[in-house]
């Protein structure tokens, strides 16, 4: 279980990125944070793995703070973020270094395989496609089997087509080891094809504004209709998040 | 077979200018007295290659140069790779030896003579302070300018200092340490001349002050060209060796 409580993250350029938040996560759940730029997502995903610190509040995992990057935490970055001087193999051995070496083969050997990259194992990072890079990465952070696994906008620089089939592709991979994923992305047809919840933040200072549970049958379809009702809910909330507090009640609608 | 053609092209200003100078003499066009013609240098090469003295003096000034570079390069990877990853250590040794290298190292010969003596060790040490300065600049700059994303990704896998340093800074820093090695040995084919201007009694640069004194152009240019060849030789090697290391490169390859 994961427990957000009462974190504001102030940068030393005086901006404060998140205040007062508060987030439960339970062991096995996928949830979704969404909201526009300069909400505190990345901010928050990055306190989360340990990269950087709160100002002030309590980022623990099972009861124990999270203070450095944690061997139950894996994170997947916007971009692949490969070594371009290892091979794909190394690449994804990389997390699990401290495993004696056939253990290592045998979990990268699994890992290449349900990625779908068994036949690019001796392939250098510049020969992989964006999607088979990014494929690469997941398998990179599943490999070390963390109980946690952070995503931030992991999809998001991928075209439309490779996008939703990895998305499909996380799920499939999910199901192996069941971890905990929190899911930071813009993109809320994701957010919906992914999560058990979506939290919906705002910005100045990045704080949560709504949580919804969408009570949608597994597998998702794209286009059912209860699944597109959802998703003008979830745009609707996105957009009240992101406009001027202060304006909110007295604009009409048709104003802005 | 174009591309053979291609390759060869660098010949053609070289070849045609020795080939032409030839003609001139044996036309007695020109004197060849203080600038020899290819066929006399080749002569007096052949010559000392014969009389065993080729040999000698090729072995004494390799020596130098291997020993020299040796130590250079163990000392300016060393410090390098320190004073690129540690803040403290930069701080501490950094501007020191950023003003010890505006100092012609040529300059530091009679203070070398008095502290180490005419013979070997004064010479090696010459060899390895001009080695010494590119290979330092250039990796504590290129460590310095590795990728913090790719670093992130260390910090994620919790790895150690050494890790850090071995797996990601010191692989991501290899393109430009591999040309620091490159300009390092050039410096030290360099200073190996000055080192032996200073008092020797073998060695290609005594070969070069023996031809002045003696008033023999023929031993001159032939020390030169034996210079030039050795030069190119371990250039190449260096290359070749070292061609293996960045084969994951993505890089600009210029169209023929």
């Amino acid at each position: 279980m994961i427990e957000i409580s009462n974190v504001s993250k102030r940068y030393p350029n005086g901006r404060l990125a998140l205040s007062g938040l508060n987030l439960t996560v339970e062991k096995g759940e996928i949830l979704a944070i969404v909201g526009g730029s300069g909400c505190g997502k990345s901010t928050l995903l990055r306190l989360l793995a340990g990269l950087d610190r709160a100002t002030s509040g309590d980022v623990s995992l099972n009861g124990s703070a999270i203070a450095a990057p944690r061997a139950e935490i894996g994170l997947v970055f916007q971009e692949p973020r490969l070594m371009p001087w290892l091979k794909i193999e190394d690449n994804i051995a990389f997390g699990i270094l401290h495993l004696p070496a056939d253990e290592r083969r045998t979990r990268v050997g699994e890992a290449l395989e349900r990625v779908g990259l068994a036949e690019h194992a001796q392939h250098w990072p510049r020969e992989l496609s964006g999607g088979q890079a990014q494929r690469a990465a997941l398998a990179r952070a599943l490999v070390a089997r963390p109980e946690a696994l952070l995503l931030d906008e992991p999809f998001s620089a991928l075209d439309a087509l490779t996008r939703s089939d990895l998305q499909q592709h996380l799920l499939d991979l999910w199901a192996y080891d069941q971890p905990t994923m929190i899911l930071v992305t813009h993109d809320i047809e994701e957010a919906l094809f992914l999560a058990d919840r979506v939290v919906v933040m705002q910005p100045n200072p990045g704080r949560v504004r709504a949580e919804f549970r969408p009570p949608l049958a597994r597998p998702r379809d794209r286009l059912d209709g209860a699944f597109h009702d959802w998703k003008h809910k979830l745009l609707a909330e996105l957009g009240h998040a992101n406009r001027p507090l202060a304006g909110e009640e007295h604009f009409p609608a048709a104003a802005i | 077979m174009l591309t053979g053609l291609y390759g060869l092209s660098g010949l053609v200003l070289p070849v045609g200018l020795a080939l032409a100078w030839e003609v001139a003499v044996a036309l007695k066009w020109a004197d060849g007295r203080l600038l020899p013609t290819p066929s006399a240098i080749f002569a007096t090469l052949a010559a000392l290659a014969r009389s065993g003295d080729l040999a000698t003096h090729v072995l004494t000034t390799l020596q130098r140069v291997a020993l020299g570079f040796g130590f250079g390069v163990i000392a300016g990877t060393f410090l390098g790779a320190l004073s690129g990853y540690s803040t403290p250590v930069r701080r501490l040794i950094d501007p020191t030896l950023q003003a010890l290298r505006n100092i012609p190292s040529i300059a530091w010969v009679p203070m070398f003579i008095l502290w180490f003596g005419i013979f070997e060790t004064s010479k090696v040490i010459l060899i390895a302070v001009g080695v010494f300065f590119p290979i330092y600049l250039t990796l504590s700059g290129a460590i310095l300018g590795v990728d913090r994303k790719l670093v992130e990704v260390g910090r994620i896998f919790r790895f150690s200092h050494r890790q850090m340093i071995t797996r990601i800074l010191l692989p991501a820093a290899l393109p430009s340490y591999i040309l620091a090695l490159r300009s390092g040995l050039g410096l030290g084919w360099m200073f190996v001349v000055a080192a032996e201007f200073m008092g020797a009694e073998a060695g290609l640069g005594f070969l070069l002050v023996d031809g002045q004194q003696t008033g023999r152009p023929s031993v001159i240019l032939a020390s030169i060209v034996a210079f030039a060849i050795l030069g190119k030789l371990t250039d190449g090697l260096l290359a070749l060796a070292t061609s293996r290391l960045l084969r994951w490169q993505d890089s600009f390859k210029p169209a023929e």
